[in-house]
């Protein structure tokens, strides 16, 4: 099972790095933001199977840290956005 | 029983595993920031959804399971949010699609 | 090799291709992105170096509350100066940065590279010792009573970080608020998740202070997760910044640290010297300490990254 849950979690892992491939080009902002997005809760993922497949101690908590911060970004980056005069996200 | 909870896993597990490839083939794949939000949202909810509902038969205490499935909903939470505030930026920015 | 190898080898080549892209980022709020990524998959190696203390500190504080610190300035630039700072850089001031950069690079290489007597590890010391602490963490065991005096002297760095960010204030603005981080209090949708998430995150980071006594978890990283929460309250507008004269945030901000020096000047009437705790008193000593620093990081971490006054104090004019 443990050899199971690793093959997944490799699995996961390289759809999200995938994932960053939009961090990388963009175009814009709110694109990087969506990939952050999904790399944090593919990291969620990833960290429960990794845990689960090698019974490392102390992931639970880690993981509940990282679902409390998974919106953080995100939402910094939207308010962070409204308070600059109204210029839309991703202005150049 | 122990072999039912393992087939649970196994499939569950794959489920979750397939829409985290979707949504990243979205992410990629589609053409503005509304869709790949639209495609984000799915890995969100139901990718890490049935991980984590393939992960509670090996959880190995109760309390173990219930943190587990606390990730989850604060995951959801935050996914939905961001999910509408990003799309309300979006829609300030672009106005209303025709 | 087995599989948990190659997802290992797999996890370290992606920490390293995400940490050089940030660096080689043009744009600063993509880099900063970059950043929130690359301390996302470090908290995963840290868990696989079996270290979960670290990985909860690197998620809290490298991904969470630096990464908005880190993106709110790059959006916060991008508004104030339209015009690439790099097109101003002069070509020898350019040349001059790269050589100080490979000195820099090769000193450290050299000391890393140089071949060392093996120091016998100190951890069978540290663990033999951990009964006469009372506590069931390693790690909290060093941070706390072996190591006390580092801490306390990190803790003092924070309120410094602090005082750093007010002096950038203007003399008008002294004493007042920091500027408005949004258009004004959140509705919605993420005016509910700012209602419904720091009551949770509360819970969790008491939680993860308090458990930090025998199982990973700690100060620091309870304290943390509180400063995110603090922060989301005030990034949304449902909370005002405090006012940087107001008393209470001050005694707040130096309640850690102030508490830390008290305890270990007991040492002195209890024992040998300052910092010295007799076995019986350790524990509770170090559970009073530890409440009092998270208290005062959950209010120095948000006042980092919320920035200087900006706005005067009610009651005085602006001229």
């Amino acid at each position: 099972m443990s050899e199971f849950l690793a093959v997944i979690a490799g699995f996961v892992l390289l759809t999200v790095v995938v994932g960053l491939w939009r961090i990388l080009r963009g175009p814009d902002d709110v694109d990087r933001t969506l990939a952050t997005q999904l790399l944090g809760t593919g990291g969620i993922a990833v960290l429960l199977l990794v845990a689960a497949g090698t019974g490392a101690g102390g992931a639970e908590d880690l993981a509940l840290g990282l679902a409390l911060l998974a919106a953080f970004a995100s939402v910094a980056f939207v308010t962070g956005l409204d308070a600059s005069d109204g210029d839309g996200p991703g202005a150049p | 029983m122990s072999l039912l909870a393992d087939i649970v896993t196994v499939v569950a597990v794959c489920a979750g595993a397939l829409f985290f490839l979707a949504g990243t083939v979205g992410l990629l794949r589609l053409p503005d920031s509304l869709s790949r939000l639209h495609a984000l949202t799915k890995a969100d909810n139901l990718g890490l959804g049935l991980i984590v509902l393939g992960l509670l038969p090996q959880a190995g205490s109760v309390l173990a399971a219930l943190k587990l499935v606390a990730v989850w909903g604060l995951v959801q939470l935050s996914g939905v949010t961001v999910a509408q505030v990003v799309a309300a930026a979006l829609r300030r920015r672009d106005g209303p699609r025709p | 090799m087995s599989l948990i190898d190659i997802l290992d080898i797999a996890l370290a080549l992606v920490v390293l291709a995400v940490a050089g892209w940030t660096i080689a980022a043009r744009d600063s709020f993509a880099a900063a992105v970059g950043y929130v990524a690359y301390g996302l998959m470090l908290s995963l190696v840290w868990l696989r170096l079996s270290a979960p203390d670290v990985a909860l500190t690197e998620a809290a504080i490298g991904s969470g509350v630096t990464g908005v610190l880190l993106m709110t300035a790059a959006v916060r630039l991008r508004r104030t100066s339209q015009s690439g700072a790099d097109a101003s850089l002069r070509t020898a001031t350019r040349i001059a940065a790269a050589l100080l950069c490979l000195v820099v690079t090769g000193a450290l290489a050299a000391v890393i590279l140089a071949p060392v007597d093996i120091v016998a590890s100190l951890a069978p010391a540290a663990a033999g010792h951990l009964a006469s602490t009372g506590l069931g963490n390693p790690v909290t065991a060093v941070l706390m009573a072996y190591r006390a005096f580092d801490t306390m002297l990190e803790k003092g760095v924070l309120i410094m970080a602090v005082i750093a960010v007010w002096s950038l204030a203007d003399d008008r603005a002294w004493g007042g608020r920091a500027g408005p981080l949004s258009r004004g209090p959140a509705d919605g949708a993420l005016g509910l998740l700012t209602r419904l998430l720091p009551p949770i995150g509360i819970v969790v980071g008491i939680h993860i202070a308090w458990a930090g006594a025998d199982q990973p978890g700690g100060a620091f990283q309870g304290g943390a997760l509180l400063a995110a929460m603090a922060l989301l309250v005030v990034m949304t507008g449902l909370v005002k910044a405090p006012a940087v004269a107001s008393r209470w945030l001050r005694i707040v901000i130096v309640a850690g640290p102030a508490t830390f020096i008290l305890a270990g000047s007991l040492g002195f009437a209890i024992a040998a010297g300052f910092l010295a705790w007799p076995a019986g008193w350790a524990k509770p000593l170090i559970l009073v300490v530890e409440a009092f620093m998270v208290l005062s990081i959950a209010a120095t971490l948000p006042l980092l990254v919320i920035g200087p006054p900006q706005r005067p104090p009610a009651g005085r004019d602006t001229p």
